[in-house]
């Protein structure tokens, strides 16, 4: 849907130093002539089947279902990946084109911790060596993550400036990208950053929506009602939407993380707070003051905690095509618990954000009504922090 | 306006030098700046602090820090370019990111620009491609905005230079700005194609900090830009620094006017 510019609408672009320029026009080229190459796409395809695991699984969640007394639940596990999320999707595509490029080392942000454990681990299978930037109030979070990033064999680069969160592991990735063009690609997680990032991104990440549509016209023999998934930066939300934005009675929901609320200034809601901006090398929604200074943001979850949101999302969002809701710690938190104790799964903090809006629109549905939520990625780096929201004192 | 950046230029290599608006606060940075002026500088970069300059080392990150923890925003930095009008006819332009100058709405921000006297703007993260739609707005108020040259821009020269307006700044290395003790790159080169295209002049920054490199990129190029070795003295000297910038200031504009 980008145009030629990589705009959706208004927002995208590709506001980014001069530096940057010619190295983001030559993955522009590359992307073009292998995302086409079918040597490419058959390695890509093979990656996916026999090293993360795809297909994932397209779970009808009877207990739920039956407990909420409205539509039919599935959920899309892309939990149950290799490294526990829909990070590994994108992550082998990159790094694919990387290897492509003749580029030697890779970098890339991370927030909870996911896209830099999957970078790490499609690192080290490619031979590729691996930077991770993370936020050091994240690194905190998310130590197991430090260290399973170390075991892959990634230098972990704690980020002390800023609010020491996901928005300044990127800009530090940015800062190292501009001074390492030649022999590094920044592998960016989300469907963010300047163009092509958020196509690149999207397509990689429309693996999910591609076996979603088809595993529920097998199983059901129709479309949807619905189809909902967690946003932050928005990839796992834009893999669950892509392939249905075209079947205009799929209902698109994207579930934002509200923190303490979006009232309390403690939020990461960037549809339901944001306003127009340009950062991080796009034109987007960005949660920011009226001189233009990025707002710290605040949510349970390291995954949500962005305070921007993909260009395509705000576009999709412009025109009335994709709802946003915003939803806060305290209901993810019940989700989360609500999910492992009826259907066994313990599910990302990320993910658990949509399936608490699940849990408010489904009894309201009918019995004809079917919804897919992605589950994002799987909980086990949550249980911990969980635990200590409950005020029990549990440490890693 | 512009005429005012083409003066600094005439007969001699500028000096250019930048300092964050509001670091470590209003009225000392209005000192520091013009410490600055009156120590030789032809043109100063006036900083808008940002909360994520991604193009900055950390010495200019920490004076956003400071800057913005003191209560710096556009309008004071409107202010503060008024009150060091009010004292100088040499150049002013702002350098900040595009976010800041986008939200205050492009037309409010080169109009005042043009009422106070700012002669153009310099913003890392707004790329030739991107120019478009701030570009008529600046030139309708007679604000210019300055184009920056990288040493990966290659091909993409041609187009920049042609389209300059102000002055070029041309980028001496690869990564962010900060102190460097070796500039590595082929900048003989750059300003040999730089040269055969722009109509305005050209001014390396980025890594340069003493006298002897002030001298030596001066010599390739129609002037310099210094800004973390002198934003390093106000972090090290804090409200006092003044007086330590005039001293540097002095030794680099000398520096580059011999050259």
């Amino acid at each position: 849907m980008a145009n030629s510019k990589g705009r959706y609408g208004d927002f995208g672009g590709q506001y980014i130093p001069e530096t940057l320029m010619n190295e983001i026009h030559k993955l522009e080229d590359a992307y073009e002539h292998y995302s086409k190459d079918p040597e490419f796409i058959a390695e890509l395809d093979r990656l996916n089947r026999e090293y993360a695991g795809r297909p994932s699984l397209l779970y009808y969640a009877e207990k739920m279902t039956k407990d909420l007394g409205g539509a039919k639940i599935y959920f899309k596990r892309e939990d149950l990946n290799h490294t526990g999320s829909h990070k590994i999707n994108n992550v082998l595509g990159q790094c694919l084109l990387a290897k492509k490029m003749g580029k030697t080392r890779i970098i890339a942000e991370t927030g909870a911790g996911q896209h830099g454990v999957a970078a790490a681990t499609a690192a080290a299978l490619m031979g590729l060596e691996c930077e991770i930037f993370m936020g050091k109030e994240d690194t905190v979070r998310q130590a197991l993550n430090v260290y399973r990033m170390e075991l892959l064999g990634a230098k972990v680069n704690p980020v002390t400036t800023g609010t020491m969160t996901l928005k300044d592991a990127v800009n530090e990735a940015m800062r190292d990208w501009t001074s390492r063009v030649d022999d590094t690609l920044y592998v960016l997680g989300s469907v963010m950053g300047p163009h092509p990032f958020p196509m690149i991104v999207r397509d990689f990440q429309s693996v999910i929506s591609k076996e979603a549509r088809e595993q529920i016209l097998e199983k059901e023999g129709r479309l949807p009602t619905a189809v909902m998934a967690c946003v932050g930066g928005g990839s796992n939300a834009m893999g669950m939407f892509y392939n249905f934005i075209n079947d205009k009675d799929v209902r698109l929901i994207g579930c934002e993380a509200a923190g303490r609320g979006v009232d309390t200034g403690e939020t990461a809601a960037t549809i339901a707070t944001g306003t127009l901006g340009v950062f991080h090398g796009m034109k987007s929604l960005f949660c920011q003051n009226e001189y233009g200074q990025i707002a710290p943001v605040y949510s349970i979850s390291a995954g949500l905690d962005y305070p921007g949101i993909g260009p395509e999302h705000a576009y999709l969002h412009e025109i009335g095509r994709a709802e946003y809701v915003p939803v806060t710690d305290e209901e993810a938190v019940n989700a989360f618990e609500y999910i492992a104790k009826t259907e066994g799964i313990i599910c990302a903090i990320e993910s658990a954000h949509a399936v608490a809006h699940l849990m408010k629109i489904a009894p309201a549905m009918s019995k004809d009504d079917i919804i897919i939520c992605c589950l994002s990625g799987r909980g086990d780096k949550d249980v911990a922090a969980i635990a200590r929201y409950r005020g029990i004192d549990l440490h890693e | 306006m512009s005429n005012r950046i083409a003066k600094a230029f005439e007969n001699k290599k500028a000096f250019v030098g930048f300092l964050t608006a509001g670091d470590p606060a209003f009225d000392a940075s209005y000192d520091n700046i013009m410490a600055l002026i009156n120590a030789g500088a032809d043109l100063v970069e006036i900083g808008i602090p940002f909360s994520d300059p991604i193009a900055e080392g950390p010495v200019i990150q920490g004076a956003d820090v400071r800057a913005l923890k003191g209560g710096m925003t556009t309008d004071r930095a409107f202010e503060l370019a008024a009150k060091v009008r009010s004292q100088t006819d040499i150049p002013l332009v702002f350098m900040t990111y595009l976010n800041p100058v986008f939200k205050y709405g492009y037309d409010r921000f080169f109009g005042k620009c043009a009422e106070i006297g700012v002669d153009g703007l310099i913003c890392p993260d707004m790329p030739f491609e991107e120019k478009q739609e701030a570009d008529g707005i600046a030139r309708s108020h007679g604000v210019s905005i300055i184009s920056m040259i990288a040493p990966t821009s290659e091909e993409r020269i041609k187009a920049i230079a042609e389209n300059a307006e102000g002055f070029l700044y041309i980028v001496s290395s690869l990564g962010v700005t900060g102190v460097r003790s070796e500039i590595k790159t082929d900048l003989s080169a750059i300003m040999e194609s730089v040269k055969k295209y722009s109509k305005v002049p050209a001014a390396i920054g980025f890594g340069i900090s003493s006298p002897e490199q002030a001298k030596k990129m001066s010599a390739l190029a129609d002037g310099v830009i210094v800004g973390s070795a002198l934003v390093r003295l106000v972090e090290k000297f804090g409200e006092n620094a003044a007086p330590e910038i005039g001293k540097l200031a002095k030794a680099l504009a000398d520096a580059a006017h011999g050259a």
